[in-house]
């Protein structure tokens, strides 16, 4: 009896110390190797050189002057934050109720729904923007059905909501996507649960649905910010090259390499504002619901 | 009503998200080169596309490139996840993770530009200029699509059940031929799913190969921000709709084929 209880208790899914008596070979306990070094050589020296050209001087003298030089981009990264903070609310608020009625149809549909949700993206971004800017552009197809019923053209190409626009049409499915499998694995007895103990709709989505599903809203949330703050090729083409985001200065300033001690500097402050604005909104998201991505 | 409501919502969300897309498909078949008003049925930039010899090797590169560095990426990935997964140290294990997600974390523009000026410094030691190039390309995109191919291979090597391995050396296996008997056809499908995975990623890399590129090479995303870079080009609409529908097949075929295995598991399993 005692041997048939065993096996399960004797293998919790991780038990670091009860590897005893499996036998690593040589092969096994190197097997890592290739993978370390080829890490340390291109993603360890990478950043160590983003970090040695932020400050040092173009003769590679140790500098601050960089990081000072860029206060004259303040505007630029007040922008680019906001810019990424309004198109990652309207995401959410599209996508979170979009990712709830679509968990709600029938099986066969929910199928459907979520080919239609990954299509555009694996479309490439390039795609998707440039499809954009042709229906939105002054000559576009939007602006013509205007002027044909004697309205004025909308100059939505080169404003700043075209580029918000821009940046929620792109990462809308990045919003969706998460939350739906968060909401698809929520268990339907918790539901039932809540309105069984007298909640009603309402206080079930508030008390039940939502923290349960934040999970998937986190997850959501960092695919939409981060590339939202750090795009140049939507604000290039959504922004008739008029607005200039942190993305298209760091690009700007890596073409010609008297600028790339600036760039590097720019880089690393950006790296390090996506940094700080997870850990908050990941402490924010553990107090909320006790969930960690 | 309700659900009728949230029927309304679902539709008009992904008529918004289609509309523009669709436009494009509709408009490059367009005769003449306008956006604003379709005035008959063409192939014209359809046949400027075939005859674009820039396009024909931008998508040569770019499969060349896709195949190279996904490859790669499953094998250093693949062997990478069994060495952490068999790693006593828990903390240089978790150094290690947290160090090869970090192309994953970060914005694409970061990790590109992070990799230029190690390329850059390099070349500069090494006093050339013909650094930049196929070879620049597959280490960047074999560097960011190593954590991609650890995500999926990773869970499946934890949830191998140690006792397996144990009875097969107790059979008289050695350990490597226990590992490529037993645990390799468990962790196959994981590999499977990396390597579509990076495949697909390499493919749709933009920023990061905008980087480190060289004008000699050039991968098919380049080669459209190239060509949309200042003029509106038709022959663009039309590569662009080729893309959709291609990329609509493959899922259509991969969800159908999914769902066919479904139902056949079900029938036989349960």
């Amino acid at each position: 009896m005692k041997h048939q209880a065993l096996p399960q208790a004797e293998h919790p899914p991780q038990a670091p110390r009860k590897s005893k008596n499996t036998h690593r070979n040589f092969f096994q306990r190197f097997a890592a190797v290739p993978h370390v070094v080829w890490t340390v050589m291109f993603i360890v020296a990478p950043m160590l050189f983003v970090f040695y050209f932020a400050f040092t001087d173009a003769e590679g003298r140790f500098s601050i002057a960089n990081i000072v030089h860029l206060s004259q981009y303040t505007n630029v990264f007040i922008l680019s934050i906001a810019f990424a903070l309004i198109a990652t609310v309207v995401c959410l608020l599209i996508g979170y109720p979009l990712a709830y009625f679509m968990s709600r149809q029938s099986e066969r549909a929910q199928k459907i729904l979520m080919v239609l949700i990954m299509l555009p993206m694996w479309c490439n971004l390039l795609i998707r923007t440039y499809a954009l800017m042709a229906l939105l552009d002054n000559g576009g197809l939007l602006n013509s059905l205007l002027g044909k019923l004697g309205l004025e053209p909308l100059p939505i190409v080169g404003s700043y909501f075209g580029v918000i626009l821009g940046m929620v049409y792109d990462f809308l499915p990045y919003m969706v996507l998460p939350i739906f499998t968060a909401m698809t694995k929520l268990d339907k007895r918790y539901i039932e649960a809540s309105s069984d103990l007298g909640c009603n709709s309402w206080q079930t989505m508030t008390k039940v649905i939502m923290p349960l599903t934040l999970s998937g809203v986190v997850s959501g949330v960092t695919m939409v910010f981060v590339p939202s703050i750090s795009t140049f090729y939507i604000s290039q083409k959504l922004g008739a090259g008029k607005i200039d985001l942190v993305g298209d200065t760091i690009e700007r300033l890596f073409q010609n390499a008297s600028t790339y001690n600036v760039g590097a500097a720019m880089s690393l402050v950006m790296m390090i504002l996506i940094i700080v604005s997870l850990a908050v909104m990941n402490k924010f998201s553990d107090e909320e619901g006790g969930m960690v991505p | 009503m309700k659900n009728f409501l949230s029927r309304c919502y679902i539709g008009l969300i992904f008529f918004l998200l289609y509309i523009p897309i669709v436009v494009l498909i509709i408009f490059s078949f367009n005769e003449s080169g306008s956006l604003a008003e379709f005035s008959g049925f063409s192939f014209t930039w359809y046949e400027e596309l075939f005859h674009d010899q820039e396009a024909f090797s931008a998508l040569r590169n770019s499969l060349i490139l896709a195949i190279i560095s996904s490859l790669i990426a499953t094998i250093l990935g693949t062997f990478g996840a069994l060495g952490l997964h068999r790693m006593r140290n828990r903390y240089v294990k978790q150094a290690i993770t947290t160090v090869t997600n970090i192309p994953m974390m970060n914005p694409d523009i970061v990790t590109g530009v992070s990799m230029m000026l190690l390329f850059v410094a390099v070349a500069a030691f090494l006093k050339t200029h013909e650094l930049f190039g196929f070879a620049t390309l597959l280490i960047a995109h074999i560097t960011f699509n190593i954590p991609y191919v650890m995500l999926s291979v990773m869970p499946r090597f934890k949830q191998l059940d140690k006792s397996l391995s144990e009875a097969a050396q107790d059979l008289g296996c050695t350990p490597s031929r226990a590992f490529f008997m037993v645990e390799l056809p468990e962790i196959v499908p994981g590999i499977i799913s990396g390597l579509m995975m990076s495949f697909t990623l390499s493919l749709d890399d933009f920023v990061i190969s905008h980087f480190v590129s060289s004008p000699n090479f050039q991968t098919l995303p380049l080669y459209v921000y190239n060509q949309t870079a200042h003029n509106v080009k038709f022959s663009m609409y039309a590569l662009s709709a080729l893309i959709v529908a291609v990329i609509l097949v493959i899922l259509l075929i991969v969800n159908f084929a999914g769902s066919a295995a479904d139902r056949k598991n079900k029938k036989g399993g349960r």
